[in-house]
């Protein structure tokens, strides 16, 4: 419809109107840092990582084992402190392969985000990585193991474990 | 005839200007267990609906409602965040009884002040961007100003302010949850650096970590679960407005607003007679006198004479702050009203231990959302 009309009222306003700030606009970068307590069962959690081992822990009523660990089964609202060391073996519960990273920039390597539910935990284990594997062999369902940075590089940390590899 | 409700339990965790051994969530639990154990109930069977009171800016994480309900035992149940005074989100939960829909609701709200490392930022990013921010100005200079109209209007002396951080940090001395209580005389306060004219460093209240949480119950499900409910009698709230050029710079206009819708739900038309003591805003020392006027407990400029006389001490004919308030306990951030509103509920239920007052059947607490805002909730609570 607009094709028809030849010229439209007022004054457009273009890309070159805008840098050259005919425009008025105010810009202001925020300074937001913030440092999270990690609190008692993220703190143990991270800990174990260090040592290169994975903790859950396990709820007394629904004996369900979660990880990551937390101080209160939030489906029986029981305290948890019944700590339990896992595998760190696990299967593919789902995942997606990103060809866009956080940045928006176009991977060249693409990353493979998984959801891994833990051998030995209740439906529980680790959103993380995967790698080692091609677009076209990543199946749900896939069995995968945790790659460890080596122990001096850990930092009680999340990466500490770099990524799940097929088994 | 509208629906009765009460505060039936309470629970808190803090409160500490640190607290690296929780996590924000592990607060929320702690003080959620706490007061579920109070009230006798257990969030999964018995609340069915949960309210909290978080700002996103303060949390450093965006959607923050979706971090909630684990660690308050309201997962897989009706949840929703509100952002506010710990005394909006009191409201929003007691709207929710008066509904009819609901018998047993909860609301949260917390601080971890400590772990917003830029917090004077945050503040900051709540004045106007376009034409106030530019300036450039530490925002405490809006309590500055508002504390140099409110002299002037009203001839409160800077002695008199200063006498509200001798009184509020010696109440929190006496309240072991409060961060900040100490003994200080009027000297030290007067001789703290003068750091936004006419306000003093002392003045200022610091933060501290902490969360609250409060059970609500309907009338009668209310006298089944206690024999000590505490009554919502009336709730008020109002924001004047954000403009720093028009606002009134005198008389605290918000809170004047909330309280008479407050009081003229609860049936009350003398307040100083009618209201036994109040937790009021006192974020900057001055505020706690000007929130006294805006209120209705005093005639203007009567405040600063009632502090100065002592009778807004804990033996006074009126107290204020009994908990030591924003100054002596620590502000909380968005808790900070929801703080005010519990020491309200642990005076009536007579649990105040060393500060205890006699007598008291009803009180108000008072929250305001601090500089630069002019947003304030109030509640009377009673017996």
């Amino acid at each position: 419809m607009s094709a028809k009309i030849e010229s439209f009222p007022g004054t457009p306003l273009s890309q070159a109107d805008l840098d050259a700030g005919k425009v008025l606009t105010t810009y202001w970068k925020p300074k937001l840092e913030y440092g999270w307590d990690a609190g008692v069962a993220i703190s143990r959690y991270l800990e174990e990582l260090k040592n290169g081992r994975i903790i859950g822990i396990k709820c007394s009523r629904c004996r369900r084992v979660v990880v990551p660990p937390r101080v209160v089964c939030e489906w029986c609202w029981e305290p948890m402190n019944d700590w339990v060391y896992l595998q760190d073996t696990g299967t593919v519960n789902t995942y997606s392969i990103c060809y866009i990273r956080w940045d928006a920039s176009r991977a060249k390597e693409p990353q493979f985000p998984a959801v891994i539910w833990i051998d030995g935990a209740s439906n529980a284990g680790f959103l993380h990585l995967l790698d080692e594997v091609d677009p076209d062999d990543v199946k749900i369902g896939m069995k995968v193991q945790a790659v460890w940075k080596p122990a001096e590089e850990r930092a009680g940390s999340i990466t500490d474990i770099e990524y799940f590899k097929p088994l | 005839m509208r629906r009765t409700a009460a505060i039936v339990g309470v629970g808190y965790s803090g409160f500490r200007s640190i607290s690296p051994d929780l996590s924000y969530k592990e607060m929320m639990y702690e003080a959620a267990a706490k007061a579920y154990e109070d009230a006798g109930v257990d969030p999964q069977r018995d609340i069915e609906s949960f309210v909290s009171v978080a700002e996103d800016f303060n949390e450093g994480t965006s959607i923050f409602d979706e971090y909630v309900p684990d660690q308050i035992g309201g997962a897989l149940k009706p949840v929703h965040t509100i952002p506010g005074d710990g005394i909006h989100g009191l409201i929003a939960a007691y709207m929710q009884l008066l509904t009819g829909a609901m018998d047993i609701v909860m609301v949260e709200a917390h601080s971890k002040a400590s772990n917003a490392l830029t917090l004077s930022d945050v503040m900051a990013y709540a004045m106007e961007p376009i034409y106030n921010r530019p300036l450039g100005a530490n925002p405490h200079f809006i309590a500055g100003m508002e504390m140099n109209r409110y002299l002037h209007s009203t001839g409160t002396t800077e002695e008199q302010c200063a006498q509200v951080v001798v009184k509020n940090r010696g109440n929190g001395f006496l309240n072991p949850s409060a961060a900040h209580g100490a003994r200080v005389d009027l000297e030290m306060v007067l001789s703290s650096e003068t750091v936004f004219y006419p306000l003093k460093k002392l003045e200022i209240s610091s933060h501290a970590d902490g969360a609250v949480v409060m059970v609500l119950a309907s009338g009668e499900v209310a006298e089944e679960l206690t024999s000590l409910p505490i009554w919502i009698r009336g709730v008020g709230w109002c924001n004047e407005t954000p403009s720093l050029e028009t606002r009134d710079w005198e008389g605290a206009t918000y809170a004047r607003k909330s309280a008479e819708m407050a009081y003229g739900m609860a049936g009350i038309r003398h307040p100083w007679q009618e209201i036994d003591f109040a937790e009021i805003d006192d974020t900057y020392a001055y505020k706690e006198l000007q929130h006294m006027e805006a209120l209705n407990l005093c005639r203007k400029g009567e405040a600063g004479h009632l502090v100065q006389e002592g009778a807004t001490e804990l033996d006074g004919a009126f107290p204020v702050n009994p908990s030591g308030g924003t100054l002596g306990v620590g502000h909380l951030l968005d808790a900070s009203g929801l703080g005010r509103a519990l020491e309200v509920v642990l005076q009536l239920r007579g649990e105040a231990g060393e500060r205890q007052l006699g007598e008291v059947e009803t009180g108000l607490a008072f929250g305001w959302r601090g500089v630069p805002t002019t947003s304030g909730a109030a509640v009377v609570l009673s017996v």
